[in-house]
């Protein structure tokens, strides 16, 4: 096992390396080249002469990339155009706004996927399945914002019952140690300010995760159905188990691993949703940051975050493989 | 030359009353309640919805609404503004003298009063940041720091090819400063009275290194003391500024020399969507915010909270491209005159005015609002007619030019609610006169703003809000000689010495009634030229929810928070 | 073989691998005869396939089905902020709120959508299927290289990838169908190169192998047709795909600037900023989409089924 995940730590490597390369290249291919985007189209032609000077940007391409990626190993992407902030700092300043918030959709979307899928095969041709099926089409078919916009008019503005904004109610005085606010509440025993900040993931954590809730609704469906109709199935059936045992032993276990499948699949996807679902609900996280970042041209940050966001997917690209490991018997042999 | 501090007086006397009615009004209707006691209640939060972050806190280096807004509580400056109005008035100087040349001023300071870090302000302190606006260096000296200063008293100790007109400050004694200016010009001191020069806390200043910038022209990376130590006057104390959440917190100065504030606390809280500010305060998790879209002042008022419509005081104008920016490709056919009364002629301001501007917007008949010293009833003026504008281009022989267009995404101005919209709207009215149009669409900061200012578009769309009841600060602003002999980029970079002989003589005449004549004039000579078309005065409007009293509209958006109460 | 997204390209490796099964046929009927059968007898797929039809139609004639000029500011002079009219005669869905005609900016919208989805989506396909075949038929040291490109393309999130691109290219609207093409190509690039290894071993291969047919004609006749049913499937679910991701890119501010062109994605994202006047201006095109892309989902969910060997038991 831990050959396997040093196998694959050490396969990210050329990944890195690749994506570093990409993401240099992007920056010398915007208009005007860096220099250019840094310091605005008005920037005087010794303005621009005086930064390639200071950046090395006057150096061979190489010596230029390796510079970047000496300086992209320490995690330093420079400063923010539009805080003046390193950007390394906001990143990891908001990281954990959207890891919250991602983790509660993926709850989510697993807590109530998996159950409905179940029922749904189960009750194979009743309401509640053509209801799920067309439901989960829906929720795929849906613009993730437009989603974000109906739930918040809903449940914020016309009911009331939940925040429609932001991490944390702005009156409540939390303290903050590591940024995971529903973490801090429990650490420092603030329990309102906890309550408040789950709260604050709920409506959110809805819209993100519709999509993968959609998805995984279909897939355990289809793949229950699948595994019903296995052999070792009717076996089990015919050899007399008690129901419950064949669900619980062989069908629930046997379905369950393309659905973990398809949950490593969408943990990539819900980090480009939270752009739109963050900007909706101006929720400060990552992906708030990239669409500030978008529109203040603030090229230092968009480079920093996505390649910061490309590592985190790769790991957790890296995490599902590893359970799946564990899960699948067969993954673990080759 | 005794006009001047009699004005300011008179103005002040004026405001007191104002204050004094209104403190007669309150305690009226409180007492009609019953039951309550006679004054607004204290105490309490209120949250406020921003529509952006504020860059930093140091107003020295501030040129943004947003940053104003947040400091504007925390900063006084020796004037401020007429409660609701554009006069300035005396705010950390009690009253001020003027000599006969006009080059002297001499400030008489209020007694008595501390910065938030507890030491004194006094004349010396006055002095310290005069002269600290004078001998800014490197980065600090660049327009995308200190902008206003720029405008107001040109250059810097470091700079002497841009001589500056401040000459010196001296600190006769605890409470006199006198300030030397070495030309008259009628931006002072009525500049003043922006944030920008607001006097902090020397000591602070200091000891958080709030002159070190760095990072670069359009990225500057500000001082501690910016950030975290922001050290004035104001009713209100900086506490903390989270920036993941885009939270401001400010709280009570309790050693406050005015009248004691009466909120404990403010937030505010950055909600960059308009919607989402909108659909936050219903939902009641904000108290108020600024830049209400104006589709929902009605349907804001008939769920009960108060929308709070500012007197217009900015102006929307269409810039065209003069074309002598170095570098850019101009369009020819704006050198025409024909041309540039043929897109006046074809633009339908009336139509704009009622269906995309909120109620009370004016259609514009010069680069400033009617109600600024200076302002002419007697300019050239281009009424809505299209077949004129046909007609126009034919003559001049250029049917189907083509435009282009350049408007800005992702932004709402007070006196431009929805560019998208606007920029629709006129270009169906100049594709209906027989032009072409090629949009182009940039977000406002910094692309659409750089584009602009590089001289990229034809035609764009801009406008201002005005910073104090000054003609310069509008049309000099616009369509006053820059350093290389034309008028600013934005304005197309036009040469006209007419006008830049009007403005400048007008700039430099110490007595207002001919100077008021000699704007009026300047305002005759532009609309003959038309380097522009002036579209529309625009009021915005903050809104806040019912429980919310004492929040008076600024028509300079300078809104200060220390006589509103809320209750719960 | 790397670690990222191992997990996903397994995935389409397993379509791959399942829809590269040499066909048998059953009982001498083709392939796509028989799936072509299954496809008729089943509900969903024909009712993706009617939303489908109803969609090109509408978009195909759109400038003869629209009343209206899609442009003309009719009835701006009677637009109030905070109030837009509704459905009157000679306006049977209102007007939005430059007082055009809604109902033609949804029809004349369709031809962008549609241009959108169709452009960005072949653009996915032709680059994805030529990085595929070049991997699948050289193998070695070829399928390494193009198969590391891939994975780094895969290893960036998709909208972050379009946004780079968008924000590279300029706001235009060729870029924004190129942002949308970039984040296909390596899904068609692996999903091609999967079905073609996995016919590599098989017996028509070997047979053809050891007849002399030469490596070119082996792949470019028989192996590429065989294995493009998954790239069919795909290419179907990717167009609603692209539709919604184009809604997105204009929320986000990198649409088209050009908004006299009507486009759904452009007019929802737009229309939040009157929800409280008038939702219809919002409901409306979110239906269009929503219903469009449910459509092409049905239709290849229904095609995946058909050309599945898998189902055809």
């Amino acid at each position: 096992m831990l050959r396997f995940v040093v196998r694959r730590l050490l396969q990210l490597i050329p990944i890195l390396l690749g994506l570093s390369v990409l993401l240099f290249a992007w920056l010398r291919a915007l208009p005007g080249g860096p220099a250019q985007a840094a310091l605005g189209e008005r920037a005087t032609p010794e303005a621009i002469a005086r930064y390639n000077e200071l950046f090395g940007l006057d150096q061979p391409l190489y010596v230029q990339y390796l510079r970047f990626l000496g300086r992209a190993v320490q995690l330093d992407f420079g400063n923010s155009a539009r805080t003046g902030r390193p950007v390394t700092e906001e990143f990891l300043e908001r990281m954990p706004g959207t890891i919250e918030l991602t983790l509660f959709a993926m709850v989510f979307a697993i807590g109530v996927g998996i159950p409905l899928g179940y029922l749904a095969a189960r009750r194979h041709g009743s309401w509640l399945d053509s209801t799920s099926v067309v439901g989960s089409l829906l929720g795929v078919a849906t613009p993730v914002f437009f989603l974000a916009y109906l739930l918040r008019l809903l449940f914020a503005v016309e009911l009331g019952w939940l925040p429609g904004s932001g991490r944390q109610e702005v009156r409540i005085d939390a303290t903050r140690i590591t940024n995971f606010y529903v973490l801090d509440g429990l650490l420092t025993r603030e329990w309102d300010a906890a309550w408040d900040a789950f709260l604050h993931l709920v409506l959110p954590g809805i819209a993100l995760g519709t999509i993968p809730l959609a998805i995984i609704v279909r897939i355990t469906r289809a793949s229950v159905l699948d595994v019903v109709n296995e052999d070792y199935v009717r076996t089990a059936n015919a050899k007399g188990l008690a129901t419950a045992t064949v669900r619980r032993r062989h069908v629930i276990r046997n379905a369950l691993l393309p659905v973990s499948t398809t949950i490593g699949l969408q943990t990539g996807l819900l980090l480009s949703g939270a752009v739109l679902t963050e900007t909706v609900f101006a929720f400060g996280g990552v992906g708030s940051a990239i669409f500030d970042a978008i529109f203040a041209r603030d090229f230092a940050v968009l480079q920093g975050f996505i390649l910061m966001l490309a590592v985190v997917y790769v790991l957790v690209n890296l995490l599902v493989d590893i359970s799946y490991g564990l899960l699948d018997p067969r993954v673990r042999v080759r | 030359m005794q006009r001047r501090p009699q004005r300011v007086l008179a103005a002040s006397a004026a405001a007191l009353t104002a204050v004094t009615l209104a403190a007669c009004a309150s305690s009226d209707r409180d007492s009609g309640e019953g039951g309550e006691g006679g004054e607004a209640q204290s105490g309490g939060t209120l949250v406020f919805g921003a529509a952006g972050d504020p860059a930093m806190l140091d107003p020295a280096f501030g040129s943004d609404g947003e940053t104003f807004r947040v400091a504007r509580q925390i900063h006084e400056g020796l004037l401020g503004n007429e409660l609701g109005g554009t006069e300035p008035v005396p705010e950390l100087a009690e009253d001020y003298e003027v000599s006969e040349d006009g080059l002297e001023y001499t400030f008489n300071l209020r007694q008595g009063v501390t910065f938030h870090d507890g030491t004194d302000f006094n004349a010396e302190a006055v002095c310290f940041n005069f002269d600290r606006w004078y001998n800014f260096e490197g980065l600090a000296t660049s327009p995308s720091a200190s902008y206003y200063y720029q405008a107001v008293f040109g250059g810097f100790a470091s700079t002497p090819d841009t001589p500056s007109i401040y000459e010196s400050c001296e600190a006769t004694d605890e409470s006199t400063a006198v300030i030397r200016l070495t030309q008259v010009t009628s931006k002072f001191p009525s500049a003043l009275a922006l944030p920008a020069f607001s006097i902090q806390s020397p000591e602070a200043l200091q000891q958080y290194d709030a002159d070190n910038l760095s990072g670069s022209e359009d990225a500057l990376s500000y001082s501690e003391y910016a950030l975290e130590h922001p050290t004035g006057t104001g009713p209100f104390r900086f506490e903390s500024w989270d920036r993941g959440n885009g939270e401001v917190t400010l709280v009570r100065n309790e050693d406050y020399w005015g009248d004691a504030p009466l909120l404990d606390e403010i937030i505010f809280r950055t909600i960059p969507d308009g919607n989402t500010r909108r659909q936050e305060l219903q939902s009641g998790a904000i108290d108020g915010y600024d830049f209400v879209a104006p589709a929902d002042y009605q349907s804001l008022e008939d769920d009960g909270f108060q929308v709070l419509v500012r007197d217009p005081f900015n102006i929307l104008y269409l810039g065209f491209n003069g074309g002598n920016v170095p570098g850019t490709q101009a369009n020819p056919a704006l050198q025409n005159p024909q041309v540039r009364q043929a897109i006046a002629h074809a633009i339908d301001r009336e139509t704009i005015v009622n269906s995309l501007l909120p109620e009370g917007a004016e259609a514009a008949t010069q680069f400033m609002p009617p109600t600024v010293d200076g302002w002419a009833d007697d300019v050239t003026t281009y009424d809505y007619d299209p077949d004129r504008a046909r007609q126009l281009l034919q003559e001049a022989g250029a049917e189907g030019t083509t435009l282009r267009f350049y408007y800005p995404t992702e932004v709402s101005r007070p006196y431009l609610p929805d560019p998208a919209a606007m920029f629709q709207v006129i270009s169906q009215n100049l594709t209906d006169a027989g032009f072409t149009i090629e949009p182009v669409a940039l977000p406002w900061n910094p692309d659409y703003l750089n584009a602009v200012q590089a001289g990229q578009a034809d035609i764009h769309l801009l406008g201002w809000t005005g910073d104090y009841n000054d003609a310069y600060n509008f049309i000099g602003t616009f369509f006053a000689e820059a350093s290389n002999g034309q008028a600013s980029a934005e304005f197309g970079a036009f040469s006209n010495p007419e006008i830049f002989a009007a403005l400048a003589e007008a700039d430099a005449e110490p007595d207002a009634s001919a100077r008021t004549e000699q704007y009026q004039e300047a305002n005759r000579l532009i609309m003959d030229y038309l380097p522009g078309v002036p579209i529309s005065h625009s009021p915005p409007a903050l809104v806040v929810a019912d429980n919310v009293e004492g929040l008076e509209p600024s028509p300079l958006t300078a809104e200060v928070f220390s006589t509103v109460s809320i209750t719960d | 073989m790397s670690a990222v997204g191992d997990v996903r390209r397994r995935r389409i490796d397993e379509l791959a691998a399942r829809a590269g099964q040499v066909p048998e046929g059953e009982g001498g009927v083709s392939l796509t005869r028989s799936a072509f059968r299954r496809l008729r007898r089943n509900p969903v797929a024909i009712l993706g396939a009617v939303i489908v039809v109803v969609f090109l139609v509408v978009a195909a004639f759109a400038p003869l089905l629209a009343p209206r000029d899609p442009l003309a500011q009719t009835l701006l002079s009677e637009i109030r902020p905070g109030f837009i009219p509704g459905s009157q005669p000679g306006f049977p869905l209102g007007v939005d709120e430059l007082g055009r005609d809604l109902l033609s900016r949804l029809i004349v919208g369709s031809r962008q959508s549609l241009l959108i989805g169709v452009v960005s989506t072949l653009l996915g396909v032709v680059v994805g299927m030529a990085l595929g075949v070049l991997a699948g038929a050289f193998g070695g040291w070829v399928d390494t290289v193009v198969m590391r490109f891939v994975d780094i393309i895969l290893s960036i999130p998709s909208l972050l990838m379009a946004i780079s691109i968008s924000v590279l290219l300029g706001q235009n609207q060729w870029s924004l169908m190129i942002a949308i093409a970039v984040t296909q190509v390596p899904v068609f690039a692996r999903l091609l190169r999967g079905s073609m290894l996995a016919q590599r071993g098989s017996d028509y291969v070997l047979a053809a192998q050891a007849l002399g047919i030469r490596r070119r004609r082996i792949v470019f006749g028989h192996v590429l047709p065989n294995s493009l049913s998954p790239v069919i499937v795909q290419a179907t679910l990717s167009l609603a795909t692209a539709i919604i991701e184009a809604a997105a890119l204009s929320f986000l501010g990198l649409g088209d600037p050009d908004l006299a062109r009507p486009e759904w994605g452009a007019m929802l994202s737009n229309a939040q900023d009157f929800l409280s006047v008038r939702p219809e201006l919002a409901i409306y095109p979110a239906v269009c989409i929503i219903v469009v892309a449910l459509g092409f989902t049905l239709l290849g969910e229904a095609l995946r089924e058909a050309l599945d060997p898998k189902f055809r038991r």
